[in-house]
C-alpha cells in the first residue's frame, strides 16, 4: 500500500484535483442559470437546458486552457530541469504529459457532447417559442420582445420560419451555431485519427488531423463573440423583480411596478481561459522554429543490417542525458513533420546519434535522402540538412539516483537504454566510487533480434569492456526471444555448448520465451534487501501494468525493505 | 508505417459517424423535436452504419488489432461478400444515407461526420484498398500425447558424429538454458 502511494500518489492526487475542478465548475455554472435571478425569465423559453448547455461550456473552458500545456515539450522541459530540487515524484508526473493530454482530451468529448445536446433542445424551444409561439403564453410574450421600441430581445431567434428549417438556420446563420459545429467536426476529426491504430501506423494522417487544432481554438474563442444567451440586466432587475413580475406578464408596462425587462447577452470569456496557454503554445513553435534554424552538422552516416541507419551529429550547445528524446525534421523530406527519435549515443561522447528504422514513407526518404541507397562513399556536403528540437527529457534519466537499476526493453523500447548503458560505463569507467548505481539488471524482449543487430553489438563491446576490468557482474542482461521457430531451435540445439550464443554472439546465452517476472523481481528482492531498485520499462501497455503490479506487490512494507519504483517511458 | 491506409481512418470516422447519427436520432425522437420522423430514420441508418463499421478490416502489412468482440460481426459482414468488401460501395451508402439526416438540426453533425467518412472511403477505393476480414489464425497445435512430458533429449537433426560424442561425453545437456542466479 505504502508503496503503491510512492508509486502512483501523485498522480492519483493531480487527477482527483483535476476531476474536482471540473466538478466544481460544472455545478457552480449550474446553479448560476439554473437558480440565478437574471435567467428567470431565459428559463421560461429555455428550461433546464440552459444550464445544461451553459455548465458544460464552463468546464470546456478549463480543459481547453489544459489541452495544450501537456504538449508543450520545451515548457515541460523546463519544468522538468527547474523542479531538479523538487524530487523525482515531480518529474515524474511530467512524464505522463501526454496521457494528461489524452485523460483533457476525452473531458472535452463529454463536454462537448452534453454542451451539443443541451444546444439541440434550446434551439428547438427558441425557434418553437418565437414562429409558433401562442398568443397570450409567457414564451411569446418574451419572444416578441425586441420588436417594438425601447425594448431588447431576449429570444436571439428573431425570424418567424418554423422549425426544423428555423432550426437549421440559426445553426448555420449565427456566428455561434456555425462556430459550434465546425469545431465540434474539428474535434471529432482529431479523435477519429488519433485512435491507437492509426497513431501507431499512420503517424502521418495523425500528425497533419492534428492539426484542425488551430481551427477549434480559433471557433472556440470566437464562438461566444455573438453574445446570444442573454439574461435580464441588473438595471432592469432593479426595477421589474420577475419573481413578482412573472404572473401578470401581459400588463408589463402598463403596470408601474413591472416595467418591460430588458435583457442583455454574456460577454465572451473563452479567451480569458485561453490565451494563456495559446500564448505558451505559440512561444513553444517559435522555439521550434528557432531550434529548426541551428545549423546540425551530420558527422557519420551508418548503415546498418535490416534496414537501420545510424546518423551521427553534432549542434553547437546540444547538451543531452541519458535516454533523452529529439524531435527530428528534414526538410529535403518534409518541411512539415517532425519526428520523435531516442538518442542512442551517451552525454559523455562528443556527438550525438539516433538510431532509424526504414518502415515508412519518411524513414524512407530519409534513407534515400542520405544517400544510404547509394553504394559509393557520399561527400559530407551531400547530405542533407537536418533540424532538431531537443533534447527531451524522459524518466531513465533518474537511473543514476537508485543503487540498483532494472532495465527492461521491449523490441524497439530498447532504444532508450543503449544511451543508458552506454553512459553507466563511461562513469563507471572514470570513478566507480562516486556513482550510487551499483548493479543493473537488464531485460531485453524482441521478437527477432535481426532489427537490433546493431544493440547486440553495443552490448557485445560493452560485455567485452567489462571483462578486460574484471566487472562482469556489474551489469546483468538477460535477452528473451519471444518469436522462434523449429529451425532456430535447432541452430540452437546445435551450438548450445559453445561459449557464445549463436544469435547475437554474446557470452550471456538468449533465452526462449517470456521472462517469469514473478521469479526475477523475487531474486532481485533477496539479493538486494534495503535497496530502492529503480524499475525502468520502455515497451507496451500490458507488460507495464504487468511490472507496475509486481512493484507493488513485491515491495516491503518495511520503510528500511527493499522497494521497486517504477518507471515508464512513453512513446 | 508504410503507405498509409485510407480506410483505417475511414473506419474509425464511419464508426464514429454512425454513433453521432444514431444519438441525434435519439435526442430528435426523444424530444419530439420537429421532423422527428428523421430522427428515428437517423436511429435505424446509425445503428446499421455502426453494426457495418465494428469489424475493422485487416491491415495490409503487420498485425491488427481487432475491437473488442469483432469477430462476430467479422463473419456477418463477410456475408454480403463484394457488397461489403468493395470500399465504392461504401463510400456511396454512407453519402447516401448521410442525406436524410440533413433535414433537422439534430442530426446535422452526424450528416456532415458521415458526409466526411464517405469521401475517406472514396479515397480509400481510389487507392485500391478493400475490406478484408480478420480471420481467427488456426494455430496448428502439436499435439503432445500424455507420454511425452519433456521435449525429446536429443532431437533431430542429430549433431555430427563427433558433436555427439562430445555430448555423449557429457551426458544429458538441457535443451533449454539453465541460467544460475545473478
Amino acid at each position: 500500500m505504502s508503496n503503491w502511494v510512492v508509486n502512483e500518489g501523485l498522480s492519483i492526487i493531480v487527477i482527483l484535483a483535476w476531476l474536482a475542478l471540473n466538478g466544481y465548475l460544472f455545478w457552480n455554472f449550474f446553479l448560476v442559470y439554473e437558480e440565478g435571478e437574471r435567467y428567470i425569465y431565459s428559463r421560461e423559453i429555455y428550461g433546464s437546458a440552459l444550464a445544461w448547455a451553459r455548465a458544460p461550456a464552463a468546464c470546456l473552458n478549463f480543459n481547453c486552457l489544459l489541452i495544450l500545456l501537456p504538449v508543450c515539450r520545451n515548457l515541460l522541459s523546463f519544468l522538468r530541469g527547474s523542479s531538479a530540487c523538487c524530487g523525482r515524484s515531480i518529474r515524474r508526473q511530467l512524464d505522463r504529459n501526454l496521457t494528461f493530454h489524452k485523460m483533457v482530451a476525452w473531458m472535452i468529448a463529454l463536454h462537448t457532447t452534453i454542451h451539443t445536446v443541451a444546444h439541440l433542445f434550446n434551439v428547438e424551444r427558441l425557434v418553437d417559442a418565437r414562429a409558433e409561439g401562442k398568443n397570450g403564453t409567457i414564451q411569446a410574450v418574451l419572444s416578441d420582445l425586441g420588436d417594438g421600441n425601447n425594448e431588447t430581445y431576449l429570444n436571439f431567434i428573431r425570424s418567424k420560419v418554423p422549425n426544423p428549417i428555423g432550426g437549421l438556420n440559426a445553426a448555420f446563420t449565427f456566428l455561434a451555431g456555425l462556430t459550434g459545429v465546425v469545431i465540434t467536426l474539428a474535434l471529432i476529426l482529431i479523435i477519429t485519427s488519433s485512435t491507437k491504430i492509426i497513431r501507431r501506423s499512420y503517424f502521418e494522417v495523425f500528425w497533419y488531423t492534428h492539426h484542425l487544432f488551430v481551427v477549434f481554438f480559433i471557433g472556440l474563442v470566437i464562438h461566444g463573440v455573438g453574445k446570444i444567451v442573454r439574461g435580464q440586466t441588473r438595471q432592469s432587475l432593479l426595477e421589474h423583480n420577475p419573481e413578482k413580475c412573472i404572473g401578470n406578464y401581459t400588463q408589463w408596462g402598463q403596470d408601474p411596478n413591472c416595467p418591460i425587462p430588458q435583457f442583455s447577452g454574456n460577454e465572451p470569456v473563452t479567451w480569458k481561459w485561453v490565451v494563456a496557454p495559446m500564448a505558451l503554445y505559440v512561444i513553444e513553435r517559435l522555439i521550434r522554429f528557432w531550434r529548426s534554424q541551428q545549423k546540425v552538422v551530420i558527422t557519420k552516416v551508418v548503415t546498418h543490417p535490416f534496414k537501420t541507419i545510424e546518423l551521427q551529429m553534432k549542434m553547437k550547445g546540444f547538451k543531452m542525458e541519458v535516454g533523452q528524446y529529439v524531435f527530428v525534421q528534414c526538410p529535403a523530406v518534409s518541411r512539415l513533420e517532425w519526428h520523435p527519435f531516442t538518442l542512442t549515443s551517451a552525454p559523455e561522447e562528443d556527438f550525438f546519434s539516433i538510431h532509424i528504422r526504414i518502415v515508412g514513407d519518411w524513414t524512407e526518404g530519409l534513407f534515400k535522402a542520405c544517400g544510404c541507397d547509394k553504394t559509393e562513399f557520399q561527400e559530407a556536403w551531400k547530405l542533407p540538412k537536418i533540424a532538431i528540437d531537443g533534447p527531451f527529457g524522459t524518466a531513465s534519466e533518474d537511473v543514476f539516483d537508485y543503487e540498483v537499476a532494472m532495465l527492461v526493453g521491449a523490441g524497439i523500447g530498447v532504444t532508450p537504454f543503449a544511451s543508458v548503458l552506454k553512459s553507466v560505463w563511461y562513469k563507471y569507467c572514470n570513478n566507480a566510487s562516486t556513482l550510487r548505481l551499483k548493479k543493473i539488471y537488464f531485460y531485453w524482449l524482441c521478437r527477432d533480434t535481426h532489427a537490433f543487430e546493431w544493440f547486440a553489438d553495443l552490448l557485445q563491446s560493452l560485455e567485452t569492456q567489462m571483462q578486460d576490468r574484471n566487472n562482469a557482474d556489474f551489469l546483468s542482461y538477460n535477452i528473451y526471444l519471444t518469436g522462434w521457430d523449429e529451425s532456430q531451435a535447432t541452430a540452437f540445439s546445435l551450438h548450445h555448448d559453445q561459449d557464445t550464443d549463436v544469435i547475437t554472439g554474446l557470452k550471456q546465452k538468449t533465452l526462449y520465451g517470456r521472462p517469469n517476472w514473478e521469479n526475477e523481481f523475487k531474486n532481485i528482492g533477496s539479493a538486494h534487501s534495503g535497496s530502492r531498485v529503480g524499475v525502468f520499462l520502455c515497451g507496451p501497455e500490458s507488460l507495464a501494468e504487468t511490472l507496475s503490479k509486481l512493484c507493488i506487490a513485491n515491495s516491503s512494507v518495511d520503510p528500511r525493505g527493499v522497494h521497486f519504483i517504477f518507471n515508464k517511458e512513453n512513446f | 508505417m508504410g503507405q498509409i491506409e485510407w480506410a483505417m481512418w475511414a473506419n474509425e470516422q464511419a464508426l464514429a459517424s454512425g454513433v453521432i447519427l444514431l444519438s441525434g436520432g435519439i435526442v430528435a425522437v426523444a424530444g419530439q423535436f420537429k421532423g422527428w420522423q428523421f430522427g428515428a430514420y437517423a436511429i435505424a441508418a446509425g445503428a446499421l452504419i455502426t453494426l457495418l463499421e465494428y469489424p475493422r478490416s485487416k491491415r495490409k502489412k503487420g498485425s491488427t488489432i481487432e475491437r473488442c468482440g469483432q469477430k462476430h460481426m467479422t463473419a456477418v459482414v463477410k456475408v454480403f461478400g463484394p457488397l461489403t468488401r468493395n470500399y465504392y460501395v461504401r463510400a456511396f451508402l454512407h453519402a447516401g444515407l448521410a442525406v436524410p439526416g440533413g433535414f433537422i438540426l439534430a442530426t446535422v453533425l452526424g450528416t456532415v461526420c458521415l458526409g466526411i467518412a464517405a469521401i475517406i472511403y472514396f479515397v480509400a477505393a481510389v487507392c485500391g484498398e478493400e475490406w478484408r476480414p480478420i480471420e481467427v489464425r488456426e494455430e496448428p497445435k502439436l499435439k503432445v500425447s500424455e507420454t511425452i512430458k519433456r521435449p525429446p533429449e536429443n532431437p533431430p537433426p542429430r549433431p555430427p558424429p563427433e558433436a555427439r560424442r562430445k555430448q555423449a561425453d557429457e551426458g544429458h545437456a538441457n535443451p533449454t538454458v539453465v541460467q544460475d542466479e545473478v
